[in-house]
């Protein structure tokens, strides 16, 4: 499948420097419309970095972020989230005290409109919106595969389905694009290939485009259709994955060069 | 089957309020009670601890709003809880003598000063405070919880400093310094007008305003703000990361507690008919705190259990029992100056045995024993 030429999410000419280190270098990357694109790299390679500089945690140095039309590079993170760019953590971060439930109603915060004083009242249409918040939260939640464990706290849910959820928390921000941090960390091969079907899934029936984070290369190229290599905070390689495979440059920055060659 | 089982509670609690109303209006003034009772009730429970208890139930659910669901440690409550008392002064009396200003009060039309009604005044003190609130949390609240704590505590002496001292602000008095401000006007109620010594009125009026507090909290727990106030509580930057605006719904709650600190300052003034600058102590943010800490961070119903019982303790139970104690035993002990270091004795035993409090949320009681099970293990091996 040839990927859009539209792009849902385009940073120009990022650069990020903390003090004297340059952690992201002049990079320029753009998320087509509904594709799984994949950015790799060693550790130290910008990657968290450049993740951050897209959901507003971080402001470039230089370089503009436009996210379907706005530009977002200087919005703060949560209107970047509300316009629908959600994002799962590398190191899982749910409101483990609040039911799965209650973790994708937080999400939908920005949809609902009801005010504080509607909210005391509980006016007819402010349970109705809530109502329908929560019907769309089951339904998310049955779309993953988590339904049954609703009113569950979130820590108390097993490992893989913590992954599930929050991946449920981000499209209940009803997103365009959805960025996924390491999501197959600390899983098994198999479970990663549950992970890579359920991605697969996301993608056809919510009709968002998929910007993975991985180290796990089996993930990256069975999943992605475009691989990006960033190496010392700057893109060495971008291609399909069958390119980025065969790429000296890419093979160099992971295996390192060899010693007395040409 | 939820709901009958609260129509239950609430009828409890109808029934209670009835009992307690008709035994401090009708039966504590009636002269065939037999003096035993009459001497047991005034030495244990006198009306006015019962009123007062209602004032620190009031304050402590706003506080409990920032501290219990937003996770922000207030140390500077009892700011909020002068400026509303100085609402009622400055609304509520004579003491603006140069103007004449009446909107439904409740005295002649030509007594000079600022009379407006005492519900407008209870509006007026609880969005003076929200105001004062957002004032200061708009600053504070981008400073992470520990810093926090400390700009509040500060707040919290300069607010009542600022009263102490008020007396002359270039020319201008605003508190009326030391001697503060007295002779409110009374509540009407429709029927009648309440003096200061109509406890068993004032009883209903106080419950009322602490039932409107529980329902507030109730309701906003549920709701958006509250889930995303939990969310703060439980993880900020993934709450932002999810849309959750972090300054505007911090700010909220802040502005949420400081309303019913505005209201239970109002409250207070009715109650001892009057404001004085040197009763809005340090010690009074703490108590509030002990209060939500000791009845359960986050769960109304705990948060009015401990409220009532330290105030209780605080006004009645200490003195009381020392009364008691010293006429049996012929000792002359000032138990009355023990408090603090039996309510610093009580939260210490608190921490080691019971940190999620009287009654829990059933979330805190997960994070709290935690480590729990790893520690039986290890004690088990050690022996």
């Amino acid at each position: 499948m040839a990927l859009s030429t539209n792009n849902v999410l385009l940073a120009s000419n990022i650069s990020v420097q903390f003090g004297g280190l340059l952690a992201v270098n002049d990079v320029t990357f753009g998320i087509p419309e509904k594709s799984v694109v994949s950015l790799i790299g060693p550790n130290g390679a910008g990657k968290t970095t450049f993740f951050n500089v897209i959901t507003g945690l971080y402001k470039p140095s230089s370089g503009t972020v436009n996210y379907d039309g706005t530009d977002t590079t200087d919005l703060p993170p949560h209107k970047i989230a509300a316009l629908g760019m959600a994002r799962t953590f590398q190191n899982i971060r749910l409101f483990g005290l609040m039911t799965a439930e209650e973790n994708l109603l937080v999400a939908m915060h920005s949809h609902l409109k009801s005010g504080i004083l509607a909210t005391i009242m509980g006016t007819p249409s402010q349970r109705k919106e809530e109502k329908e918040a929560l019907d769309r939260a089951r339904e998310i939640l049955d779309f993953v595969g988590i339904g049954k464990w609703a009113g569950e706290y979130a820590r108390n849910l097993s490992y893989g389905d913590q992954r599930r959820l929050e991946v449920a928390r981000a499209l209940a921000l009803n997103p365009k694009v959805l960025l996924l941090d390491e999501p197959t960390a600390g899983m098994n091969p198999q479970e990663s290939q549950v992970f890579i079907d359920f991605v697969y899934k996301v993608r056809a029936e919510r009709d968002v485009a998929i910007l993975l984070i991985e180290h796990d290369m089996k993930v990256v190229m069975s999943v992605s259709e475009r691989v990006t290599v960033l190496d010392q905070g700057e893109k060495i390689a971008e291609g399909t994955p069958d390119e980025i495979r065969s790429n000296q440059r890419v093979i160099e920055a992971y295996l390192g060069k060899a010693k007395g060659g040409k | 089957m939820a709901r009958t089982s609260q129509r239950k509670w609430v009828t409890g609690y109808l029934i209670a309020v009835a009992a307690i109303f008709i035994l401090y209006q009708f039966l504590f003034p009636w002269e065939g009670l037999p003096i035993g009772i009459y001497d047991f009730l005034q030495l244990w429970l006198p009306p006015t601890a019962v009123n007062e208890s209602l004032v620190y139930v009031i304050c402590a659910l706003g506080l409990n709003i920032v501290v219990g669901y937003a996770g922000l440690l207030d140390l500077g409550y009892v700011a909020f809880w002068a400026i509303g008392g100085y609402c009622a002064g400055w609304f509520m009396s004579e003491f603006f003598y140069q103007i004449n200003v009446h909107f439904f009060g409740s005295v002649a039309r030509t007594a000079p000063g600022i009379h407006v009604n005492f519900w407008g005044v209870l509006l007026i003190g609880g969005l003076v405070c929200a105001f004062f609130g957002i004032l200061i949390g708009g600053p504070t609240l981008r400073l992470k919880s520990d810093y926090l704590a400390i700009v509040t505590l500060g707040f919290g002496e300069i607010i009542p400093q600022v009263f102490f001292n008020g007396d002359n602000i270039a020319g201008f008095n605003l508190s009326n310094g030391t001697k503060g401000i007295t002779i409110l006007d009374p509540i009407p109620v429709g029927v009648k007008n309440i003096g200061p010594f109509d406890f068993g009125f004032k009883f209903i009026i106080f419950v009322l305003l602490a039932a409107l507090m529980v329902f507030i909290s109730l309701r906003l727990r549920k709701g958006k703000l509250g889930r995303a106030w939990l969310a703060i509580r439980e993880d900020e930057l993934a709450a932002s990361m999810m849309g959750v605006p972090l300054m505007r719904t911090k700010l909220s709650a802040y502005a949420v507690g400081a309303f019913a600190g505005g209201l239970g300052g109002v409250a207070f003034a009715t109650h001892v008919d009057g404001v004085y600058a040197e009763r809005f102590n340090f010690s009074i943010s703490i108590f509030l705190l002990a209060m939500v800490v000791l009845g359960g961070m986050g769960n109304v119903w705990g948060v009015i259990i401990g409220a009532l019982l330290l105030s209780w303790i605080n006004s009645t139970g200490l003195p009381a029992f020392g009364s008691t104690f010293n006429d049996k035993f012929g000792t002359s002990i000032n138990f009355p100056s023990f408090t603090f270091l039996l309510f610093g004795l009580v939260l210490i035993l608190m921490m080691l045995y019971k940190r999620e409090g009287l009654i829990p949320e059933s979330r805190l009681r997960l994070i709290l024993h935690e480590g729990d099970a790893e520690e039986d293990i290890t004690s088990k091996e050690s022996k």
